[in-house]
């Protein structure tokens, strides 16, 4: 680790950290509908809706009512998305003239992108059209965001209230979060990335002439496409020399915003926020990455304000904030001590003014390592799956390190809401263990934690493990599976685990090296990815369903205090022990072995 | 008297190595989802062995059946701990089932002629019989005395020596069955059917095979099936992902059934799964060696959640009786006048307060005790109606009783009650004393105070209930100035003065209201509503059949102190259970390190390099830690029997003490042991 690693660090959870006070705060005035300044400005446009939608804002929901409510509503984005993208070829906004994606890769690419996963298994730029992007991918981006955020402020409400049957409007919440907390935020933000150099147009595609013309071996292709090989099975090999770039244009600088705001991470290129048309300088990567963790790490705030004891939400920002730390320090050690291969030809992989050293295979020269190993954890912890750097090019064990912080169930801030209530769920499961140390019937903010919570909790930490476990067993042991691999090895088996822990937490970064747009692995990854999100939910509202309705038991000297350093820890040594210990034989299969086998060489 | 029995009794051993085999039957594995993925496993991994024999073995056939015969270990100990814990109880029932001998009894015809008994066997009496029972009998079935009193053994029920008296009406009218009438006789309406007394239930509670589960027992036991399936999954993809790896690296064999079947088994909270019925039932019968008799074991497991105490003042915060402690005498009288007045006047009276006045008065001026008859004088009794007592002697109208009562009785003669005498009054009950008035005729002679004396080291016991988040409200009789004396010398939180039955029923009712629990003990019929109300409500052994009805605990020694010790034993319970859990999870960081790397050995030599603890070999890993995991069950079986030590320590003190102790511990420990098993593994070459 350098100083430069450190500094980088410092600020930024120094700036986030900064902003998780008056921005939870505000979460909070929203949620609770309180008279502040937005939402008078906004009370017509918001009557308005409501009056469209024929929906009655003062009416509240039971968790039932409330998880159908969102599961309509999601259900009928992912079908309004689908359709989308198989009409794209008739509608406007398609300078290009796109066709329309495959059934296969439209179904996966609607359900990654309402569930605020953002898993994208085609080429954007040569599959969606502006109008798609705009229209579709960009209005869930907000949707699904605010899809979690409600989540987990219906969960807060399960804590804060006592002796009631409802947890607030599904309508109005989404609403709200959308018009006042989403839309301003992301306006702002588009309007600054723009200012750095984040285009934002309907033109068609750019070609230009190249400086300096690029020539390059590649793989021969006969006239169907298919890559040629010899009699013995090797590629036949072909020169090219090309002159010319087609540059991709559109309105990038709106998605880019709320992509990172509402931990989407779709990017609107391939390339994602490697593109300089996304992530243009050093600045704007900081400022992304501030994107994403505001609103997670506010939450906290929100839920501590909400609950009538800030003290519960910096317990939980605590713990989120060390592990992210101690994430962030294994992969940018491992990044900056460089490949052993590469040291063994005597290349120096030093830091130095000149060069910033370490493995640099994948990585962007202007984000440098610390600049890419911090987005690249924060976009794991977080369900943002944004990427600037290629995580398949990283060490063993800075590979690891996105695939564990997942595994970690997307709890370190995690997704915008989801990664609140994730945590919420472990801190239920902690204190229920924990509180019978102590020898009290476990209570969590004075909510008893009986036989209803710890079936729900147990079902919505359960189901994650199931689905990446059972998913990678099912495609390592098929053809179609085993197809999509680039990589042989204990390299190729961590790639398709990758790619089924990042479907069923709804984080959507790729390891690459996995071929995925195959009617298998588009079909599998959008069903890993539909359960992963909405099965949790479901229990997630259950227990705040459950929750509302208890009465609410007076701290005392005998309570479990669950604010102090104590508390911290036993939180974070849950999200470790039940939560990743699963998957440590599948780690050691995987990044752990080729560690070993790479350095002990 | 019962005999208490150790840890590991000879008598306990035999019947639970039995009762451990029979236990191995399927339907009663079933129950038990963690021991039974288990039970499945050793099934498997014998069937795998009987392969090996055959010579189709995907492993050598002695590791695979010494695999199986650990796992078999694993199931037998768990059982054996449920067993022992059973045969514990089932002893100290066996002991109460002495009781039921089957006696005779002189059952009446009419409660008031005793002269035409007939004679029945006890367990033929039905409810609402009435029966003789003179000195000597023993009481036929449980019942109410509705003729006579008479001196009552009840040490059978409750080990204690002293005999107690149980007469018609009032709060002593209960008896039990199977306990025997020392002197006089008594005549009893039986209260229960046979097969429904007091004592068949307890038998019945204690013995029951199909032990109701708590709510925090059903509510962990999802957690640990959650986990279990989990850890189901985890393993049982190992195998299509170690296919996968070797058939892509082509070096190797695929993980073996029994290495897999092996992690499962040290993964999942087996210790915690295996020692869970045990730890309930302990708890059961650790409240059953404190003489408390719970109705079930929720009612165990509620004691623990206690956040509010109301105990009665008197019995359990002071001794029972009210002491003279000063003599004040009114203006122009000697304290030595007074005293001897007072003195006279109590000579007759043969309660605790007038024998502690008559003592006080020797103490004081050493006036020596006078015989009554000698001098003449006559006995004035208390009555309800004058609410005095005194003597006339010599002309003399000596009176001792409550302020307004003499103040009535002075004034009635035509004096004035003296000013100053009514302040010493209120500045003796703003003492949280009692002040008793003495005249001699017209004249008020001054004030006797008695004083409540609180037992000694019962502020320390408060203070740790506080320190525990229990806040202890007194009830009392008393006016609110008396009773806030005594809260305060006493150091309880609260107090409820003048209380009624119903006044305590709303106190009860607020507070759960707000959300608390709460515990009390009673004895009287008039407590029962407040007992039914109560989360947790201990009803005295001596106190009527309502009052026993209306509680979920009955104590048989009738102590109201003991009430602490149910709260402290309920904790326990959920202490062990927590601690065990932490611990059971916990392992699983060394069970990885010793298996992980010996399963794929033959694909990955390199994961050799995550054998931290330096195992000799594959083999000798995966059974060091399945004869680990197993062996930790026996371990645990005298913790998890007597219950974690309790402390009266606040929650965050307890937590980072028992994260430490069971958190890190459960970490560091398994290291240690799997690395000391493995090493007499190679040490005896059996690996």
């Amino acid at each position: 680790m350098t100083v430069e690693s450190w500094g980088l660090l410092g600020l930024f959870l120094g700036v986030a950290l900064l902003c998780v006070k008056p921005l939870g705060l505000y979460i909070a005035n929203v949620m609770a509908g309180a008279p502040i300044w937005p939402l008078r400005a906004g009370r017509r446009l918001e009557a308005g809706i409501y009056r469209l939608c024929g929906i009655d804002p003062a009416q509240e929901m039971g968790w039932k009512r409330y998880a159908v409510a969102l599961l309509v509503f999601n259900a009928l984005g992912a079908l309004l998305l689908y359709g989308l993208q198989r009409l794209q070829y008739f509608l406007p906004l398609n300078p290009q003239h796109l066709p329309a994606p495959s059934p296969d890769s439209a179904f996966n690419t609607a359900v990654s992108f309402i569930t605020n996963t953002n898993w994208q298994s085609y080429t954007p730029e040569t599959t969606m059209s502006y109008l798609t992007q705009m229209a579709g991918l960009a209005v869930q981006n907000f949707l699904s965001a605010a899809t979690g955020i409600v989540v987990a402020i219906a969960l807060i409400r399960g804590l804060a209230r006592h002796s009631v049957k409802v947890i607030g409007n599904f309508w109005t919440d989404l609403t709200r979060v959308t018009l006042y907390v989403l839309l301003p935020i992301a306006f702002v933000l588009a309007l600054v990335l723009v200012s750095q150099g984040v285009i934002q147009n309907f033109s068609a595609y750019k070609t230009v002439t190249m400086l300096q013309p690029v020539t390059y071996q590649q793989q021969k292709v006969n006239a169907a496409g298919a890559p040629v090989t010899d009699a013995a099975g090797n590629p036949v090999m072909q020169t090219v020399t090309k002159r010319t770039q087609t540059l991709p244009m559109g309105p990038v600088a709106s998605q880019e915003a709320i992509k990172e705001l509402g931990t989407n991470g779709g990017g609107f290129f391939n390339a994602n926020s490697a593109h300089p048309y996304e992530n243009p300088n050093a600045f704007t990567n900081l400022l992304e990455m501030l994107a994403i963790i505001v609103i997670p790490a506010a939450l906290t705030y929100t839920f501590g304000h909400m609950v009538g004891d800030t003290r519960q939400g910096w317990a939980v920002l605590a713990a989120m904030a060390i592990l992210f730390v101690g994430l962030y320090a294994l992969c940018t050690s491992s990044e900056q001590a460089g490949n052993p291969r590469i040291a063994a030809l005597g290349v120096s992989q030093t830091a130095s003014a000149l060069q910033s050293g370490g493995n640099m295979e994948g990585k962007e020269v202007r984000f440098g390592i610390a600049g890419s190993t911090l987005f690249a954890t924060l976009a794991t912890t977080t369900s943002t799956g944004a990427a600037n750097s290629m995580y398949d090019s990283y060490m063993p064990l800075g590979g690891l390190v996105p695939l564990f912080d997942m595994m970690l169930g997307e709890v370190v801030f995690g997704g915008v809401g989801a990664g609140l209530y994730s945590m919420l769920i472990f801190a239920i499961i902690g204190v229920f263990i924990a509180g019978l140390m102590v020898g009290r019937t476990p209570e969590y903010i004075g909510k008893k934690i009986e036989a209803f919570e710890m079936k729900m909790s147990s079902i919505a930490i359960l189901v994650m493990p199931l689905i990446v476990l059972v998913g990678t067993a099912v495609a390592v042991s098929v053809k179609a599976g085993q197809a999509g691999v680039a990589n042989p090895g204990a390299h190729g088996f961590s790639e398709i685990l990758y790619a089924f822990t990042s479907a069923s937490n709804n984080n959507g970064s790729a390891f690459a090296g996995l071929s995925a747009d195959t009617p298998f692995y588009n079909t599998a990854l959008g069903l890993a990815i539909w359960i992963g999100r909405f099965w949790p939910i479901a229990a997630v509202l259950a227990v705040a369903g459950s929750l509302a309705a208890k009465k609410r038991i007076p701290v005392t000297e005998g309570t479990l205090p669950t604010h102090g350093p104590t508390f911290v820890i036993l939180l974070i040594g849950t999200v470790v022990l039940v939560g990743a210990l699963t998957f440590v034989p599948a780690l050691a299969l995987g990044p752990i072995v080729e560690h070993l086998m790479l350095w002990s060489h | 008297m019962r005999r208490k029995l150790s840890m590991f009794d000879r008598t306990l051993i035999g019947p639970a190595i039995a009762d451990s085999l029979r236990k191995l039957d399927p339907r009663v594995q079933w129950r038990n989802p963690v021991m039974f993925v288990v039970y499945i496993g050793s099934i498997l991994t014998t069937a795998l062995w009987v392969q090996a024999l055959l010579g189709y073995g995907e492993a050598p056939a002695w590791f695979i059946f010494t695999v199986a015969i650990w796992l078999w270990f694993t199931v037998l100990f768990a059982n054996f701990a449920e067993a022992l814990a059973e045969g514990r109880s089932k002893a100290q029932a066996a002991s109460l089932k002495g009781l039921k001998q089957t006696v005779e009894a002189k059952r009446l015809a009419d409660a008031k002629d005793r002269s035409r008994v007939t004679r029945v066997r006890a367990d033929r009496l039905r409810k609402g019989e009435i029966v003789l029972v003179e000195a000597g009998d023993f009481i036929p079935g449980d019942g109410e005395v509705i003729e006579g009193a008479a001196s009552v053994d009840e040490s059978a029920v409750t080990g204690e020596s002293a005999p107690v008296i149980r007469e018609s009406g009032g709060d002593f009218s209960s008896v039990t069955g199977g306990t025997r009438v020392l002197s006089d006789w008594i005549v009893v309406r039986i209260t229960a059917n046979p097969g429904e007394t007091f004592i068949d239930r307890m038998i019945a509670m204690v013995e029951s095979a199909k032990r109701q589960k708590t709510p925090n027992e059903i509510a962990l036991t999802i957690l640990l099936v959650a986990l279990t399936l989990v850890f189901v999954f985890a393993t049982a993809t190992l195998l299509p992902f170690s296919l996968y790896s070797v058939a892509v690296t082509r070096l190797g064999t695929p993980v073996t059934i029994t290495a897999l079947i092996a992690l499962l088994v040290c993964l999942i909270p087996t210790t915690i799964g295996g020692l869970l019925s045990a730890i309930g039932v302990a708890g059961m019968s650790r409240m059953m060696q404190a003489n408390v008799i719970a109705m079930s074991g929720r009612a165990v497991e509620a004691a623990g959640d206690v956040d509010v105490l109301l105990l009665d003042k008197t019995g359990t915060i002071t001794l029972g009786n009210r002491q003279a402690a000063a003599f004040t005498p009114a203006a122009g009288v000697t304290e030595e006048e007074l005293a001897g007045a007072a003195q006279l006047a109590s000579l007759a009276d043969e309660t605790p307060e007038g024998r502690s006045i008559v003592v006080l008065a020797k103490q004081r001026f050493q006036l020596r005790e006078r015989d009554l008859t000698s001098l003449h004088g006559t006995f004035v009794p208390f009555s309800a109606h004058t609410r005095m007592s005194g003597v006339d002697i010599a002309g003399r109208q000596i009176r001792k009783g409550a302020a307004d009562a003499i103040q009535r009785q002075v004034e009635s003669l035509g004096q004035v009650f003296p000013r100053a005498v009514l302040a010493t009054v209120q500045e003796v009950a703003r003492r949280g004393s009692t002040p008793l008035l003495v005249s001699d005729g017209p004249r008020v002679l001054g004030v006797i105070e008695l004083k409540d004396i609180v037992k000694g080291g019962i502020k320390e016991r408060f203070g740790e209930l506080r320190r525990m988040g229990i806040k202890t409200i007194m009830i009392t009789g008393d006016n609110p100035l008396t009773a806030a004396a005594i809260a305060a010398e006493a150091g309880v939180d609260d107090f409820l003065a003048e209380a009624t039955p119903e006044a305590k029923l709303n106190l009860i009712r607020s507070h759960q209201a707000e959300g608390r629990l709460v515990a009390m003990t009673g004895d009287g019929t008039n407590d029962a509503p407040a007992l039914a109300q109560a989360d947790v409500a201990v009803a005295m052994n001596t106190g009527t059949q309502a009052a026993k009805e209306a509680g979920n605990m009955v104590d048989l020694d009738s102590n109201p102190t003991k009430l602490i010790e149910v709260v402290e034993t309920g904790k326990q319970m959920l202490m062990t259970r927590g601690s065990l859990t932490t611990f059971s999870i916990a392992n699983d960081v060394a069970k990885y390190f010793a298996i992980i790397p010996a399963a794929f050995a033959t694909t990955y030599p390199q994961l050799n390099a995550l054998n931290i603890m330096h195992l000799a070999s594959p083999f000798s890993a995966i059974l060091s830690a399945v004869i680990f995991n197993a062996l930790v069950i026996v371990a645990l079986i005298p913790l998890a029997l007597k219950g974690v030590r309790y402390r009266p320590l606040g929650a965050a003190q307890l937590l980072r003490r028992n994260l430490l102790v069971y958190g890190l511990g459960g970490i560091i420990v398994p290291f240690i042991g799997i690395k000391l098993i493995d090493m007499c593994l190679s040490f005896l070459h059996l690996v």
